[in-house]
């Protein structure tokens, strides 16, 4: 248990936001960082706090996790107003600073990812704002000189039995002075009125009227804006560069050579713009002038059909494949992926000679503060960063390189002026960080009574954390636990099984991207399992029924949204349900998908009927929109989207030909939720996977035709249509 | 000099006559409401409106928007009961292409006021939102369409 303290009180937080008094509620925990990880101990009680109640009533929420439209502005400061007993229309939210005591509960430094800021404060949020109501009851007792057994916290105030009550303002002052509870007693759930009830987002005013301030927003006295010319190739360098003509363009101030490229820097992003295109720049390519998405696939075939790192092992899979009635195997594949969130990468940096001050939507503020240090030649109690709210995230603003805030510092640094660097949408699509490209050679094996008796799944792709400063902790024997999550702990009952790994390096910088190795690994175990359940004549939905009988959370969404859906009843004309179900994050989720295919092979999804069991709800509507935003992000990506190389070179560049998906092809979404008590799972990324295989699956039954590789475009479908 | 009416306010600007009408809004006159997506046209979180109709600002070079109508986002009501159908459907998520959502959402409801639901897909075609809203971005447009039938304020 951490330690909560009462930052008021120690009277450590003299600023201007707490001019006029209240009550500050602080909380310090052990740090909880790996014992290889070198990361300087915390002193024991920096004051953080995550609530201050002012004397107008007002109670901000401090919430250490970013916003990137998951909704944490929301559902974490309901997990502190309900023990609290907050007036919900009273609550305001600021994001956190960089410091330990905000850091992530289970992972040790600041950070949102993974799904996981509801599990990481569910605890820890509640108790905060229990402490902070106990204070305010024996506020209220002291100064009525009553019993604090004949006061309760109610929607704001403190009431004694006798009616006479006090807000939290009238009552801020006086419990700042009183030391935190040892013994916090929080709620019965069965009170619980915030908690579990669909709560309106606190956030959605400002992003409806325009006054939301992301990255892209900040505009600070005297700054200039910088577009960087990168690398056209990933990994080369810049042999010489004529910048007569940028420098000829009205606004621009400089153009400078950094690690990431040739920034031009100007009074705007247009002239920085018009001067980065107007740059003559000469690249030494370097060694991966060659790759091209053919010649991967070619290398990632042939590695497919060897042994690689086994994963996991059970049985003798090859001896039950080879004694097996039936046996079938297949060969998939998943391009690389742009996050392309809608707000593209930018950072702002005001960098002076002992300190430096950075605005940035970022999912990483204790890895990117801790770069930014190193490159200013700072420490890292020198760079302070302000979390902006982000325009989406998806993975690509948790970058352990830090790449989009160390070249900002880097251009501050040689433009002696606070900058905002800004990536156009080009350099977005192109510059790299992609979801990996993947291949899997899988079969399996079935008995006489088409019983899965064997499942062997060899899969290949580049580690995403080979490399970073995460591979210490998260590569065990060669295996880099995102690559293989979702295949390895395939929940099937099938008695012999082998999943091998290749991890092939490669040039193209990757990155987790929303639901990381989930994404590609449940199209083809959620695909595969379908052939197999077709080559054993059952029907796929009790094929996989009865393959979870070990395993009833599985079970339970599966069974749910093949009821939601009408599995098995008769659907309009050429079109049919396909059905998946995963688990990822901590949470469970089925989906059944309603598809046609036109006679030219375009796919259309007209209905996705899904069910979520994530464990305890805090806001359902916030998880009923988690999961028709990971339904429409997989679908961007299962119809449309490819990041494929050239010559070295990405031959995407924008939304014309890195497509995702428009309202137009928006299927009807029903999401339904399991009553659950089972510990909080994550809600912004398992949405995603389940889609694409349910799509795919449902194109199956529609039409016979087996999509192996993504995006299954017009083209692609035609082709498969051609090979039933 | 460009001379730029907008949000029914005159704004004079030394600016590169090319420059596009949404760099000038958020370079110069710190109208940041309006957002940069894609710089082509292809996303629309840019759209403002130019003597009522909806336009990706990115596409419109400063001199070409001189002598016009121009309204942002921060030039709709809050009353509007696009803006309040957004906020009573919860629609945005992370919010940054929302905006330009409600730019085209307005302008589409005074040429359709009773719109289906293909109607709204063709008329917002044109927008993307990587969060997937597109769900609630329908329901949100149906729900103002009653409020200003019902007299709702426009």
């Amino acid at each position: 248990m951490s330690d909560i303290i009462n930052i008021s009180r120690r009277g450590l937080l003299k600023t201007g936001a707490l001019l006029g008094g209240g009550l500050i509620l602080g909380i310090s925990l052990p740090l909880r960082v790996p014992p290889s990880e070198a990361v300087p101990p915390a002193p024991p009680l920096e004051p953080n706090a995550f609530i201050r109640i002012g004397t107008d009533n007002t109670v901000t929420i401090i919430v250490n996790h970013s916003e990137m439209g998951q909704g944490v502005y929301t559902s974490l400061p309901m997990l502190v107003a309900e023990e609290l007993e907050a007036d919900w229309t009273k609550i305001r939210v600021e994001p956190a600073p960089v410091d330990p005591a905000y850091n992530h509960t289970a992972f040790g430094m600041q950070m949102t990812g993974g799904s996981t800021s509801v599990w990481s404060e569910y605890n820890r949020l509640r108790n905060v704002g229990a402490a902070a109501r106990e204070m305010l009851i024996a506020a209220a007792a002291a100064a009525w000189n009553v019993d604090r057994a004949s006061c309760r916290a109610e929607n704001g105030k403190v009431i004694h039995r006798s009616g006479t009550s006090l807000t939290y303002g009238q009552l801020a002052d006086k419990a700042a002075a009183l030391p935190v509870p040892k013994d916090i007693k929080l709620k019965d759930p069965s009170k619980y009125t915030i908690i579990g009830k669909p709560m309106r987002r606190l956030d959605t005013p400002g992003k409806v009227n325009g006054k939301a301030v992301f990255g892209m927003d900040v505009y600070i006295p005297d700054m200039l804006t910088a577009v960087i010319a990168r690398p056209p190739v990933f990994g080369a360098k810049v042999v010489s560069i004529k910048a007569d003509r940028a420098r000829a363009v009205p606004g621009v101030k400089e153009v400078v050579q950094v690690p990431a490229g040739v920034a031009v820097i100007a009074t705007g992003f247009w002239p920085a713009k018009k001067g980065r295109d107007a740059l003559e720049i000469v690249w030494d390519k370097g060694p991966n002038a060659q790759l091209s998405t053919a010649g991967m696939r070619e290398q990632y075939a042939n590695l497919a059909k060897t042994a690689g790192v086994v994963t996991r092992k059970e049985g003798d899979p090859d001896q039950a494949l080879a004694k097996a009635a039936t046996h079938i195997s297949a060969e998939y594949e998943v391009p690389y992926l742009a996050h392309a969130p809608m707000e593209p990468l930018n950072c702002v940096v005001d960098l002076r000679t002992d300190r430096c001050e950075i605005w940035a939507g970022t999912q990483f503020q204790t890895i990117d503060r801790d770069a930014a240090a190193r490159v200013a030649g700072l420490k890292p109690e020198q760079v302070k960063l302000h979390t902006t709210l982000l325009g989406g995230g998806f993975g690509r603003r948790a970058n352990p390189q830090s790449d989009f805030v160390v070249e900002a510092v880097q251009v501050a640094k040689a433009a002696g002026r606070p900058v905002k660097v800004i990536w156009t949408r080009e350099d977005d699509i192109k510059g790299g960080y992609y979801r990996p490209m993947w291949f899997d050679r899988i079969s399996a094996g079935l008995d006489a009574d088409g019983n899965p008796v064997a499942w062997r799944h060899t899969i290949v792709g580049q580690s995403i954390l080979a490399g970073t400063p995460f591979e210490k902790v998260l590569v065990k024997d060669g295996v880099d636990e995102s690559s293989v999550e979702g295949a390895k702990d395939i929940p099937y009952a099938i008695p012999n099984i082998l999943v091998d790994l290749h991890s092939p390096k490669i040039g193209v910088p990757v990155l987790w991207w929303r639901s990381v190795g989930h994404s590609h690994t449940a199209f083809v175990v959620e695909s595969f399992l379908d052939e197999v359940a077709h080559a054993a004549r059952k029907d796929p939905y009790a094929f996989r029924r009865k393959l979870l009988d070990r395993h009833p959370r599985h079970r339970g969404v599966l069974e749910l949204a093949a009821q939601k859906a009408g599995w098995g009843k008769p659907l309009p004309h050429g079109r049919a349900h396909g059905i998946a179900v995963h688990e990822s994050f901590g949470s469970f989720i089925a989906q059944v998908a309603e598809a046609s295919v036109s006679p030219e092979g375009t796919v259309r999804v007209h209905k996705v009927v899904c069910a979520v069991d994530c464990g305890k709800v805090v806001n359902p509507d916030i998880i009923a929109a988690q999961m028709e935003s990971g339904i429409v992000f997989g679908l961007s990506a299962a119809l449309h989207g490819a990041i494929t190389l050239k010559n070295g070179k990405v031959e995407q560049s924008n939304f014309n030909d890195y497509e995702v998906l428009r309202i137009n092809e928006m299927p009807e979404v029903e999401v339904h939720i399991v009553q659950s008590n089972e510990k909080p799972g994550g809600i912004g990324e398992p949405g995603v996977p389940p889609i694409a295989p349910a799509v795919a699956n449902a194109v199956f039954a529609a039409t016979g035709a087996r999509i192996r590789q993504l995006p299954m475009t017009a083209e692609r479908v035609r082709e498969a249509l051609k090979n039933i | 000099m460009i001379t730029l009416e907008i949000n029914g306010k005159r704004h004079e600007v030394e600016v590169d006559p090319n420059m596009p009408l949404l760099w000038v809004l958020r370079d110069h006159l710190g109208l940041t409401g309006t957002k940069y997506g894609c710089g082509e046209g292809l996303c629309g979180a840019c759209t403002v409106h130019i003597d009522g109709d909806a336009v990706p600002s990115c596409q419109v070079p400063a001199k070409d928007a001189a002598g016009k109508r121009i309204t942002t986002i921060e030039g709709i009501s809050e009353h509007h009961p696009v803006k309040q159908a957004w906020i009573a459907e919860d629609v945005p998520q992370c919010g940054y292409c929302h905006l330009g959502q409600i730019m085209q959402a307005v302008a589409f409801l005074k040429e359709n006021p009773h719109p289906d639901d293909a109607d709204i897909d063709n008329a917002m075609g044109g927008h993307i939102c990587r969060c997937g809203t597109y769900q609630r971005i329908r329901r949100a447009i149906h729900t103002a369409s009653k409020t200003a039938a019902k007299g709702g304020r426009k």
